[in-house]
């Protein structure tokens, strides 16, 4: 029982991070209809940026503030400089275009940084805290203390107030979203900027945990894919729902199968989600009523 | 108000506008009629800025605006009520209201809602469910309304009645004539030419992408063309 608890809560823990790049995905791809695999890039912008500054000499609040601007930046920029002027292509031709910039962030960052490993002093100090017979790292409540703060933020912004509904607007309608008077290119611009911030902001909480490296972001992006195609493309819901079961899957594959497995889980996933159920299990979208 | 100059749009090879010329004045009811595919919606479009425009001039209070963005077009003050049904499906009849004021946070606001309830009282009453559920004659009914929160000086309407019960469309009609007393000027679109032209003061025939009469609108009714091609009489 207590090795049940404890993979659970190290599931739900990895699970968080997949879930807030699941809602950047989401956030893209309504406002979009881009599925931006630059994603979990932001994450390794996040961790990276956080490492790099402290060592400079910055205090841990300051370096992860101006890492996590910095990640805004280059979502800012990726939208201006790569999708922008692709406006009116085809799906695919959008996703190339986010995998290319994905291949150049790492490689800029390869530059800017260097090819080790990096980590980060957990937070809050590393003596496990006992639950229920099984112990959890205080750094794992940072991880999922920030995931649940950044769900509820979103979910306050979307809902109420008015540039939020006017996300909302656009994802629901471009058409009529520019008829209104909504700067289309404008909600586009916040949804790269909200999602590259989200992703920062795992990155810099979970590499106490993970660890980062200038090209963890490819394995961060596959996850969280997974994990939104999982709770159904385009859903906010099914984003947090899909990142927390695929988290808690790898590591109960991990505990009792092998961890050889570990990230295969995401793969089959994705395999299963497009064989048996194309629309996820939120399956977002629904037909429109004529 | 509004004048159109030798406008131009095409659909990749297809031209859908050639060299279209029309003028909207100040408080007038313009009526734009026109069988399926003459280009209506085409034009409608190019006024509000969301289809490109190959050539010619769009003059809105003097001021040249065929290459101005479309959000700052509705800053200038023209707002449109598009055909079909196109409403933010997923969100409340009353956000779908509230965003038509998206560029108008004025202390108006809440008057202005008021006002279209009561033009739409069914729309009131179901204010909290997404517009997805409603029916297609309830959306026309919301899009339109969405276009009024706007507070416009220019109100484009794309087919208001389409789809809409006979009752309805003469309401509909009453309101398009009601708004001119409050300083709203319109370019109504309208597959139904008659009840169109009933209510506008001059009118344009559109067809195959240009203009080929135009008069007042009791001439355009009295015209043995008009009435043979789209009264049916």
């Amino acid at each position: 029982m207590s090795e049940f608890l404890q993979l659970a809560f190290s599931g739900l823990t990895v699970g968080a991070i997949y879930a807030l790049i699941a809602l950047g995905f989401t956030l893209i791809y309504n406002a979009s209809d881009v599925i931006n695999f630059a994603q979990g890039d932001f994450v390794m912008i996040g961790g990276m940026g956080t490492v790099f500054l402290m060592a400079a000499g910055l205090a841990l609040p300051v370096a992860a503030l101006i890492a996590v601007v910095a990640a805004v930046l280059v979502g800012l920029l990726l939208h201006r400089l790569a999708i922008e002027p692709a406006r009116g292509a085809s799906p695919v031709t959008l996703i190339m275009i986010t995998i290319g910039a994905s291949i150049f962030i790492k490689g800029v960052s390869q530059i800017i940084f260097d090819k080790q490993f990096h980590s980060l002093p957990a937070f809050s100090g590393d003596t496990p805290i006992p639950v229920g017979g099984a112990t959890i790292l205080p750094q794992s409540l940072w991880v999922m203390g920030t995931a649940l703060a950044l769900v509820v933020a979103l979910y306050l912004f979307l809902e109420h107030t008015l540039v939020g509904k006017a996300v909302l607007a656009t994802a629901a309608n471009r058409l009529a979203a520019k008829l209104v008077g909504i700067n289309v290119a404008l909600v586009l611009a916040l949804a790269f900027g909200l999602s590259a911030a989200m992703g920062a902001l795992a990155g810099v909480v979970a590499t106490p945990i993970t660890l980062t490296r200038y090209d963890i972001g490819t394995l961060f992006t596959l996850k969280g894919f997974a994990a939104a195609m999982l709770g159904g493309m385009g859903n906010p819901v099914g984003a947090v729902v899909g990142g927390l079961l695929i988290g808690l899957i790898e590591t109960f594959t991990a505990g009792y199968l092998s961890s050889t497995y570990k990230d295969a889980v995401a793969f089959l996933m994705i395999l299963v989600v497009l064989l048996f159920m194309p629309r996820g299990l939120f399956g977002s979208r629904t037909v429109e009523r004529v | 108000m509004l004048t159109v100059e030798a406008l131009s749009s095409s659909y990749g090879r297809i031209m859908a506008l050639r060299e279209v010329s029309l003028e909207v004045k100040a408080g007038e009811i313009v009526a734009l009629v026109g069988s399926n595919g003459a280009g209506k919606t085409t034009l409608l479009r190019a006024i509000s800025g969301v289809q490109p425009v190959r050539g010619g001039r769009i003059l809105f209070e003097g001021e040249a605006i065929e290459k101005m963005e479309p959000h700052l077009r509705v800053v200038r003050g023209i707002s449109q009520s598009p055909e079909g049904r196109q409403v933010f499906g997923p969100l409340s009849i009353e956000d779908n209201l509230k965003l038509g004021a998206y560029r108008r946070q004025d202390a108006r606001r809440q008057a202005r809602l008021d006002h279209v309830y009561g033009l739409f009282p069914v729309l009131a009453e179901r204010r909290r469910t997404p517009a997805m559920s409603l029916s297609g004659g309830q959306q026309q009914m919301l899009a339109i309304g969405r276009a009024l929160m706007a507070g416009p000086k220019l109100l484009l309407l794309d087919e208001p009645s389409l789809g809409l019960a006979p009752l309805l469309v003469d309401q509909i009609l009453a309101a398009v004539t009601s708004l001119r007393t409050e300083g709203i000027t319109t370019l109504l679109v309208e597959q139904n030419a008659s009840a169109a032209l009933a209510i506008a003061d001059r009118g344009y025939v559109l067809e195959t992408g240009h203009i080929t009469m135009e008069g007042t609108g009791a001439a355009l009714l009295d015209d043995p063309k008009v009435r043979a091609a789209y009264l049916g009489l």
